[in-house]
């Protein structure tokens, strides 16, 4: 009985495992669906906005290294801290300055092009941002606190005692993170359905040309989905950030994002979080009945598996638009 | 970027205009990727060494020391790049903190006859210098951080660790495997019971591993972690209130970073260790005179004292005394590799000449010799206090069972010898 209930748990767990993996994938399919390309930089972006919310809540001095080596000066902090409320929004709206500049210096000038050719542009745009990130903020492992809550639920952890005789483990941080996400796909969901900006997004995410001919500004499109898209990163890099510490293996957590991409699609938000689920729990059910008998530490090729299944019956992903191309 | 900058017009340097009279140990570092945090500390305290070597003395017996940083990114097919573009440069002796370019660098160090010296890491069995002719891992080993955790273990529990159940929770890499034979020889030998649990690489997600950890209530859980794996890995531990005395990580598992994340969770935590912890040694005072205060620090000097700096500083601390031993054995200062193996090989580093570098009681003494290029490697353990945030070393250096140890070491060695066609020296 024990082994049932601790089946259950590690579904539980998946779950709320798998809300984390939709947190990163969420944002690589905003910027699919609204311009056809592949954000390598997604995980990246995540990295980048959590430094910088660390950054600017500790007051650190950006670029304190290069203005210490250049001046001979020992500048690290301007001596104040900042409500992390305040340093999230000032945190977006960096995402925000940083979305106009990806615009302007770089898709403007690939209009167009292949989307081969924008993806190899997001490439060298995640490297260029984990160096931008490393000279900015350094590469000392950072403590994130936004006042978010972690370990164990006592109040889950004894009614379930109460219940079946077996106290689950639920990690506060990912009840949390499950709420998040929840507002936040109610939120895009709203946007993109009832304000004129969002319909928008859906007639460009639908047909550029058709989108242009109608007087909408592809480049105010653009600006505003990697802004989003910059946002919900900020919010995956604080759920991250919060358990791990702010580091450079944050960027890692996109491969976490690709199976969940391929299962739920690239076009869809629900898709995201449903193949965030499957992924989560089913690479936690694969760890706990047939990781023993094979060694262990399946779950992260199990994902790609899982994924690959997925992929052979339904190539466009569970929830992906159907593609259709007539001669 | 800066010190890619850096490193890139260092190695330039080397390449154009190799200084062979100077004393050159390449820096294969790596301060970027997932383990860069953990890099930077350590390559740092390892360039801030020698550059008090220089600043202070006019280098070792005058002659002045070249540290040229090459990063790895703690990528194997890197690290074996940068240990190719240095070797003609008069590299002496290479230390890259990874076991996998180790393992890659270990048959080339043999051909072209470069001292690899691996402290804490690496292939444990090359302490048999018998076999690994031109490769050193002293202070201590794998092996040994393995038996000194169980031998406190043992101490702990009043001798008995009979019916105990101690889980491993282990990088699964070449590095973090690198334990299990030795516990399991250990558990065979005092009847506890052996779980290894491995977490796949970087180890950002451990959900499965810690709820197995919570169900199965191992009395200790020992650790071999590296990079986010630790951090996410003793929040975890925290998470399902794991009691933290009872959590020990290997010495890659046991800096300020890796307890950082957790806050006042990580309180208890333990961890083994073969180098002194904080700043208070008189080795420091020189280190603020000659370094820090003339603006000569690596990356500005922000690390000094962190527990892996130390690490780093003592790694370089071991390679200087060699390269002394080796100029006084070939009686010149401008020694070459085959000279610095013979000054590991005749390397003793007691008490008392720690303490005359200004680092008392700061690592075990090392006495090294043709078939122990491994000292004797002792270890201590080491506890951190969340609220004053800082290690508290609490055990004495404590020599491992080799009785254990001794066998494994000749039978891995041995096996490496068959398949790699060497023959084994005849020495002592």
């Amino acid at each position: 009985m024990d082994q049932f209930f601790f089946a259950a748990e590690v579904l539980a767990n998946g779950l709320m495992t798998g809300v984390m993996y939709a947190l990163v994938a969420l944002g690589f399919v905003l910027i699919f669906k609204a311009s056809g390309v592949f954000n390598y930089a997604q995980g990246v972006l995540a990295l980048f906005a959590a430094l910088t919310l660390v950054g600017i809540q500790q007051g650190q001095i950006p670029f304190a290294h290069l203005i210490n080596a250049a001046f001979g000066t020992s500048l690290h902090h301007f001596g104040w801290t900042v409500p992390a409320v305040l340093a999230i929004a000032l945190t977006a709206g960096v995402m925000v300055a940083l979305a106009f500049l990806i615009e302007k210096l770089v898709l403007q000038h690939l209009v167009g092009q292949e989307p081969i050719i924008l993806f190899m542009a997001t490439i060298g745009l995640a490297y260029f941002l984990e160096g931008l990130g490393d000279v900015m903020w350094g590469a000392d492992i950072k403590t994130l606190d936004v006042g978010l809550p972690q370990g164990i639920s006592d109040s889950i952890e004894g009614a379930t005692a109460e219940w079946f005789g077996y106290g689950f483990f639920i990690d506060r941080l990912d009840i949390w993170a499950t709420v998040i996400a929840a507002l936040l796909v109610a939120a895009l969901v709203a946007f993109a359905q009832y304000t004129k900006q969002g319909r928008a997004m859906r007639a460009v995410a639908d047909d550029h040309q058709a989108a242009l001919s109608v007087g909408i500004s592809l480049r105010f499109i653009w600006v505003m989905v990697w802004s989003i898209a910059g946002f919900v990163a900020l919010v995956a890099g604080i759920m991250w950030g919060t358990k791990s510490g702010v580091q450079f293996s944050l960027s890692l957590i996109a491969l976490k994002a690709l199976p969940v991409l391929m299962l739920g699609g690239f076009t869809s938000i629900p898709g995201a979080i449903v193949g965030g689920l499957i992924i989560g729990v089913g690479e936690k059910l694969f760890e706990f009945f047939i990781g023993p008998m094979v060694g262990g530490a399946t779950e992260n090729w199990f994902a790609y598996v899982l994924a690959l299944i997925f992929l052979v019956f339904r190539p466009q992903g569970l929830f992906g638009e159907r593609i259709i191309e007539r001669v | 970027m800066k010190t890619k900058l850096t490193a890139f017009v260092l190695a330039g340097m080397v390449t154009a205009a190799p200084a062979l009279a100077d004393l050159v140990v390449p820096n294969l570092s790596y301060r970027t990727g997932p383990y860069g945090a953990n890099g930077t500390q350590y390559a740092d305290g390892f360039n801030d060494y020698f550059t008090l070597l220089n600043e202070r003395d006019g280098g070792i017996g005058g002659e002045i020391i070249q540290v040229p940083e090459c990063e790895t990114a703690y990528n194997t097919e890197k690290g074996v790049e940068c240990y190719e573009a240095t070797k003609d440069t008069g590299a002496l002796v290479y230390n890259p903190l990874s076991t996998g370019i180790t393992y890659q660098l270990i048959p080339k160090v043999g051909v072209d006859k470069k001292v690899l010296y691996t402290p804490g890491y690496g292939r444990t069995s090359a302490k048999n210098g018998k076999v690994f002719e031109w490769v050193f891992n002293a202070p201590a080993n794998y092996w040994d951080g393995a038996s000194v955790a169980i031998k406190y273990l043992l101490e702990e529990n009043g001798g008995d660790l009979s019916g105990k159940k101690i889980a491993l929770v282990y990088h699964n890499s070449a590095y973090g495997k690198e334990p299990i034979r030795t516990l399991e020889e250990l558990a065979a030998k005092h009847g506890f019971e052996l779980n290894a649990i491995p977490v796949e690489a970087p180890g950002q997600e451990q959900k499965s591993q810690w709820l197995q950890i919570r169900r199965d209530k191992p009395d200790y859980v020992l650790m071999w972690g590296w990079g986010v794996m630790n951090q996410v890995a003793i929040q975890e531990a925290a998470n399902i209130r794991f009691p933290m005395e009872n959590f020990i990580g290997i010495w890659w598992a046991g800096s300020e970073i890796d307890v950082g994340p957790a806050g006042a969770g990580a309180d208890g935590y333990k961890s083994l260790t073969f180098n002194g912890v904080g700043m208070d040694y008189p080795l420091y005072d020189d280190l603020k005179t000659h370094v820090l205060d003339t603006g000569k620090a690596s990356q500005g000097g922000e690390h000094v004292g962190s527990a892996v700096y130390s690490r780093g500083m003592y790694a370089a601390v071991v390679i200087a005394e060699a390269i002394r031993k080796a100029q006084e054995l070939a009686g010149t200062a401008q020694i070459n590799p085959e000279q610095l193996r013979e000054g590991f090989e005749n390397l003793e580093i007691s008490t008392e000449r720690l303490a005359e570098i200004g680092l008392p009681d700061f690592g075990p003494e090392i006495a090294l010799s043709c078939s122990n290029h491994g000292g004797s490697g002792m270890a201590r353990i080491q506890q951190w206090d969340a609220s004053a945030k800082t290690w508290n070393l609490i055990t004495e250096f404590t020599e491992p069972d080799n009785e254990v140890l001794d066998p494994l070491i000749a039978a891995d060695s041995e096996a490496y010898a068959k398949e790699a066609g060497i023959t084994p020296r005849e020495c002592n």
